[in-house]
């Protein structure tokens, strides 16, 4: 009975994002290598060259310890801007979701469109990471077809709970916040940079309970071949509450919003 | 009048690159005039309010405000000039009140000063009780207000307004006219664009009709009817598309005829007989109106186009 | 080039007007400013949390410190250019394009170059801002090495004049807002290799493309007064960064009277 609706509002984005697709591209690629250059390669020659390091990290050098983490910390990047200012966007100044509900969209076929094309971008992002990790040894792995969706899974964790609380915003003065006192502490203490064992013990708890953690442990543990089954189920369990509780409230929000 | 022009301009043209906005106008505005610009968009009008506020620089002729040159002494001129533009451009990170404060500050006048002359100006415009508010929840009309608020913090003798009322309902538009005819009580000179007809003949003492970049008439609203136009129009329509064919047998009734595609116009002292000679031969139109000359039909007569934009 | 910087300072009588008005937007926004604190905060705990432990010492210029020594005056000069960046790029681009807030200023008596100036300068006092309370947290978490390090705030707020001027510059070429996505393109190379992560040494003999950078002046000059050394070389470090605020401002002053009063 012709294209689904989710799909139809997921095109729109796909139309949209079609204008900007070279500069995003540039992001997705150019950033991800310039963080391995400095981080891994640059910082990593300093870490590797300390005595009691690579125990640590696990008995891996810190660029093959840092490289794989870049895949889950993009997706959230990525995932967590679209859901801000851009979505809020289409709610407040262009008004573009009251505007699709006018015709027979139901607001939960607007949220399904914008969550798939949440995937989207992830997965674009991700794989972006992915070709930049082929480029060295250390990480060219069969393992990074199994980082990609655990990236996707990573991205989706953040950009649904975060689009479901954009909509029911209506300014962007919490948006600061969110980046600030969330996004940028997990970026710099859940794991990306530096093993969680290092923090205080009464914040390991905490960072083992954001997104980011589990996403970054999906990751670096397919990349490096050291995934054991029941971790994956944990890490991905974990990933799933925060997709699937963020999806409802998604419902929940833009109904409320949009069904009026 | 004896008193020097608070305006002079000589042969003053503006060109953006290859296109001509304004093409060698002559005008003079005289102290406790009210003056305006009228013509369709793109005219040409705003081109020369810009000049005249000394944010846009002369291409050719002359220019003088207050006599001073406004390429030279901007600065000078522009610390005695009010400026409405065309959009409210109001500071959307402040308050009402913030707003005009700031803005007196931008004059070097002092901030208690600025304080008073604030309130003073929002009871002017009667928006004392949204002084707090933000800018941006106001309506439109309210919006208009506060930028006319805001342009008087220097106490201009000289206010220019670039299309004081569009956008604006009926509500708003006389709320803002009686304001404005009221600083012209009080002595302010008025210089104004706009493309509202009924706008110009309630506010201005003379104006000019601007054409793609010329002044095509200059006048009182009242003698420019009286010279380019009848005392009364009488609209007639026909069916869609049939306008030309059925104006043909009426050609001379009254004095003169003008077929629009909407409408048939004929210009004559008496509407009403014009109507009873349209009866007599059998030109009967689907509805007519008889009604009195304004200055849409001495601009249609000046250009040949009806104001639209 | 001369000619119109003295044009421009001719024109130049307000410019704290504009740095007024910031302070009457931000008397509501103070929030903003005070969460901007904890930003250094979360930088500094992650390099001694993280890299205390994965890093040890290391030498520079015949010296061996420690690496949170060596990092922080970086992040410190990186944060006040990343703040320069933000105020002068994207805060700028609003108020030229969608509030007309400069249209409306300049129908007054001031001037572009009141304008620019005080815009920049607005930028630069936040800077200011951020960089005591950047230092109070290197110190309050043992990181600064003398007390010469308070020289690092004028540095700080130099960095930020300079790349404050350039980006207001190229602000005033930038048509829409994805133009935007390529200023990153620029800031993060910036950021990882100014000789801010790792020292110069390490780049071996690429090490003049680093000192293109000119944040590369800027850590070098905020890590020499938290060592509180001296070198006759900070005087080149200094005059680029001036010369970069001069050329920024003055091309500004210039497209902002193209722009605006045309």
């Amino acid at each position: 009975m012709g294209t689904p609706a989710a799909v139809r509002v997921w095109e729109r984005s796909l139309l949209q994002h079609r204008r900007v697709w070279r500069t995003s591209l540039l992001g997705s690629f150019l950033q991800p290598l310039l963080y391995l250059l400095g981080m891994g390669l640059g910082v990593g020659a300093l870490v590797d060259g300390t005595t009691g390091s690579p125990e640590l990290l696990g008995g891996v050098s810190y660029f093959a310890f840092i490289a794989p983490a870049l895949l889950a910390a993009s997706a959230m990047l990525v995932g967590s801007q679209d859901s801000l200012w851009a979505l809020l966007d289409g709610f407040l100044w262009g008004n573009q979701y009251r505007a699709m509900t006018a015709t027979p969209l139901r607001p939960t076929q607007v949220a399904a469109g914008l969550s798939l094309w949440h995937a989207t971008r992830a997965l674009l992002t991700v794989v972006g990471v992915a070709v930049v990790l082929t480029l060295f040894a250390d990480t060219r792995t069969w393992g990074l077809l199994l980082a990609v969706p655990a990236g996707v899974l990573t991205g989706l964790a953040f950009a649904l709970p975060i689009t479901a609380w954009t909509a029911t915003r209506e300014g962007d003065i919490s948006f600061p916040a969110i980046m600030r006192f969330a996004i940028i502490p997990m970026f710099l203490f859940a794991g990306v940079f530096f093993p969680i064992e290092q923090l205080p013990s009464a914040l390991q708890p905490v960072a083992m309970l954001t997104p980011l953690w589990h996403g970054v442990e999906l990751c670096r543990a397919s990349v490096l071949g050291t995934l054991g089954a029941a971790d994956a189920a944990v890490h991905v369990g974990a990933l799933l509450v925060y997709v699937v509780g963020g999806w409802l409230l998604c419902r929940w929000a833009f109904t409320r919003r949009l069904a009026s | 009048m004896a008193s020097a022009p608070l305006i002079s301009a000589r042969g003053l043209v503006k060109r953006f690159g290859g296109f001509t906005a304004v093409d060698g106008i002559d005008v003079e505005v005289h102290p406790g005039e009210s003056f305006g610009f009228l013509g369709p968009n793109g005219a040409g009008k705003s081109s020369t309010m810009r000049m005249i506020g000394c944010v846009s620089p002369p291409t050719e002729g002359e220019l003088s405000i207050f006599g001073l040159d406004p390429v030279r002494d901007g600065r000078e001129i522009r610390s005695r000039l009010g400026v409405v533009p065309q959009q409210d451009q109001l500071d959307v990170e402040l308050t009402v009140e913030e707003n005009l404060v700031i803005y007196g500050r931008y004059f070097d006048i002092p901030r208690a000063e600025c304080r008073r002359r604030a309130a003073e100006l929002l009871d002017f415009v009667q928006l004392t009780e949204r002084a707090r508010s933000k800018v941006d929840p106001l309506s439109g009309g309210m919006k208009r207000r506060v930028t006319i608020a805001r342009s008087l913090i220097n106490e201009p003798s000289l206010l220019l307004l670039d299309e004081p009322t569009t956008g604006l309902d009926p509500q708003a538009r006389h709320v803002l006219w009686d304001r404005l005819y009221r600083l012209k009580q009080r002595g302010v000179t008025l210089v104004l664009t706009t493309h509202y007809m009924d706008e110009a003949e309630q506010l201005c003492d003379r104006l000019v009709v601007m054409d793609q970049g010329r002044i095509v008439a200059e006048g009182s609203p009242r003698s420019l009817i009286a010279e380019y136009s009848t005392r009364e129009v009488l609209e007639l329509r026909y069916s869609p598309g049939t306008n030309e064919a059925r104006a043909v047998p009426i050609a001379d009734v009254g004095e003169r005829q003008e077929v629009l595609p909407d409408r048939v116009l004929i210009y004559a002292h008496d509407g009403e007989a014009a109507l009873h000679e349209v009866h007599e031969r059998d030109a009967m139109p689907e509805s007519s109106l008889v009604r009195r000359s304004s200055l849409e039909d001495v601009f249609l007569r000046l250009t040949g186009r009806t104001l639209v934009d | 080039m001369i000619t119109g910087l003295a044009s421009s300072a001719l024109d130049l009588r307000r410019p704290h007007r504009m740095v007024e008005r910031s302070v009457m937007v931000y008397r509501r926004g103070w929030m903003v400013i005070v969460s901007g604190f904890f930003e250094p905060l979360f930088f500094l705990l992650s390099i001694r949390i993280g890299f205390g432990a994965l890093i040890g010492d290391i030498e520079v210029g015949g010296r061996t410190i420690g690496y949170a020594e060596f990092v922080a005056p970086a992040l410190m000069a990186a944060a006040a250019m990343n703040g320069a960046i933000f105020d002068s790029t994207m805060n700028v681009f609003y108020k030229v394009k969608y509030s007309k807030l400069y249209d409306s200023v300049l129908a007054t008596p001031m001037t572009t170059a009141d304008v620019a100036l005080g815009e920049i300068a607005w930028a630069m006092l936040r800077g200011l801002m951020y960089s005591v309370a950047f230092l109070l947290t290197m110190w309050a978490l043992g990181m600064t090495g003398s007390a010469w390090v308070v020289l690092a705030v004028p540095v700080c707020v130099l960095i930020g004049f300079a790349f404050a001027s350039i980006g207001m510059a190229v602000t005033s070429f930038m048509r829409s807002w994805s133009d935007f996505e390529y200023v990153p393109a620029v800031q993060v190379p910036l950021f990882l290799f100014s000789a801010t992560f790792f020292p110069l040494s390490q780049y071996g003999s690429w090490g003049w493309v680093v000192q293109l950078s000119p944040l590369y002046h800027g850590v070098a000059l905020v890590r020499g007064a938290n060592l509180g050394e001296w070198s006759w070389t900070y005087l080149g470090h200094v005059a680029v960064l001036v010369g970069l605020a001069v050329v920024g401002l003055t091309i500004t002053a210039r497209r902002l009277r193209a722009l605006l009063l045309s």
